[in-house]
């Protein structure tokens, strides 16, 4: 998920009062919200900025694969769509890290800790978008499993990230659909159309669903956060309810998905679906994806030439604000 | 770092005349006209509002949640202030 930070294990040190930690915690069951200035665990500050910061972090690192057919769009409702939709990535990472500022973390640290590697972000980013159809794939597939993981978090404990997912839920459900469109049109396309909507759910499939991260079973630290309101459903629960909303989306347009194993249970009124290749999910994490090289250096570049910009500018507000001093000293 | 940070700004939209103007969030800009305009591209893209107050964070001062109990809590007791306290005839009707 946009939050694969959370399936990382937290090493550092946890100072524990028992006392303060079991007031905080009662606070959280009864519901009530924290907000930046009220006393936490360090360790959910830590897990919170971490989360939070990576959320950030997906969201700006995830206008790069959609911006690469910004110019290629093939209309130009298409092209409109599109650029807002990458405009709206920008504005959901803005809130974001304006959430993890609260928290003590200043956005110059966040950025660096991106810029270097040292931070993750969701590893469906790491896939490319060759053809204009991974653009679809990308707003009804990788939105849509966003979305999933999203509306629980509206409700999350820390005050500031839950008033982001609120406005980052309202923006999202525009990007999916604007994504299903693409795919259907393509899909009732001629027969090359339908085989490049095809071939792109066959390469996005998958990488979709490793989104939710590791199964339960191996996930660390959930228990915790569960209790913290932080994470409000297990992995394998928000990746069977995306199968169970997406697999009858598919199917309605003509496409296939790429899993043999993928059935109907109507028992359990579920669909189940094949193993997950998870070596393919760890590589991708530890930098071996097709595209995680060339994505930090894109956003490296960026930010190395956008230096002259930063700086100009306040010199600019600098040179300005101290000649309005000289005026209203004479 | 070598570079000098970007100041915060905390944001402030009005949605509508007749409301207040609410907090949003927060951005970085070099002054005011710059944070306006970041505020406009970043808080304002679905029409939420029709006016946009920007101010430097650290011109806020807060209080401490750790008085909380010191500063709010004596209205608790005070249920004379409200309307409720005070007993009217149901005769007289709605007063």
């Amino acid at each position: 998920m946009y939050t694969q930070a959370l399936n990382v294990k937290d090493e550092g040190p946890a100072l524990v009062d028992a006392e303060r930690d079991a007031a905080f915690q009662a606070r959280i069951d009864r519901d009530e919200k924290i907000e930046p200035n009220d006393w936490m665990p360090e360790k959910y500050r830590r897990t919170l900025v971490r989360q939070i910061s990576q959320h950030a972090h997906s969201e700006i690192v995830g206008m790069l694969p959609e911006g690469n057919w910004i110019t290629r769009a093939p209309s130009l409702k298409r092209k409109a769509a599109l650029l807002a939709k990458v405009q709206d990535e920008g504005g959901h990472g803005l809130y974001l890290y304006s959430a993890a500022e609260t928290l003590g973390t200043s956005r110059e640290e966040l950025n660096d800790q991106l810029l270097t590697g040292k931070a993750k972000y969701s590893s469906i980013f790491n896939y490319p978008t060759l053809t204009w159809a991974d653009i679809g794939m990308v707003g009804w597939l990788v939105d849509g499993a966003a979305i999933m993981n999203q509306i629980p978090l509206c409700r999350t404990s820390y005050g500031p990230y839950a008033r982001a997912m609120i406005r980052i839920c309202k923006e999202e459900s525009f990007h999916q659909r604007q994504g299903y469109e693409i795919v259907m049109t393509l899909a009732r396309g001629n027969a090359d159309q339908k085989a490049m909507a095809q071939d792109a759910l066959n390469r996005w499939w998958w990488p979709a669903l490793m989104m939710f991260g590791p199964p339960d079973a191996e996930s660390l630290h959930t228990d915790q956060n569960m209790a913290w309101r932080i994470k409000r459903f297990s992995n394998d629960d928000l990746r069977q309810k995306f199968v169970d909303a997406t697999v009858p989306q598919g199917h309605h347009i003509g496409l296939e998905f790429p899993d043999k194993d993928l059935k109907f249970n109507e028992a359990t009124g579920h669909w189940e679906f094949g193993a997950i290749d998870w070596s393919e999910f760890k590589r991708v994490l530890a930098g071996e994806g097709p595209c995680n090289r060339q994505r930090l250096a894109q956003r490296n570049k960026a930010h190395d030439e956008g230096a002259w910009v930063r700086e100009a500018a306040l010199a600019h507000a600098e040179k300005r604000a101290a000649r309005r001093m000289m005026q209203a000293a004479e | 770092m070598t570079e000098k940070n970007w100041p915060l700004w905390e944001v402030f939209i009005r949605s509508r005349n007749g409301m207040a103007h609410r907090h949003v969030g927060s951005l970085h800009a070099v002054d005011a006209t710059m944070a306006l305009a970041n505020a406009r591209d970043t808080y304002t893209r679905r029409g939420e509002g029709l006016s946009v107050w920007v101010v430097p964070s650290n011109a806020i001062t807060a209080s401490d949640p750790a008085e909380k109990d010191m500063l709010f809590e004596p209205t608790a007791s005070k249920i004379y202030r409200h309307p409720t306290f005070y007993e009217v005839p149901d005769e007289v009707g709605h007063m």
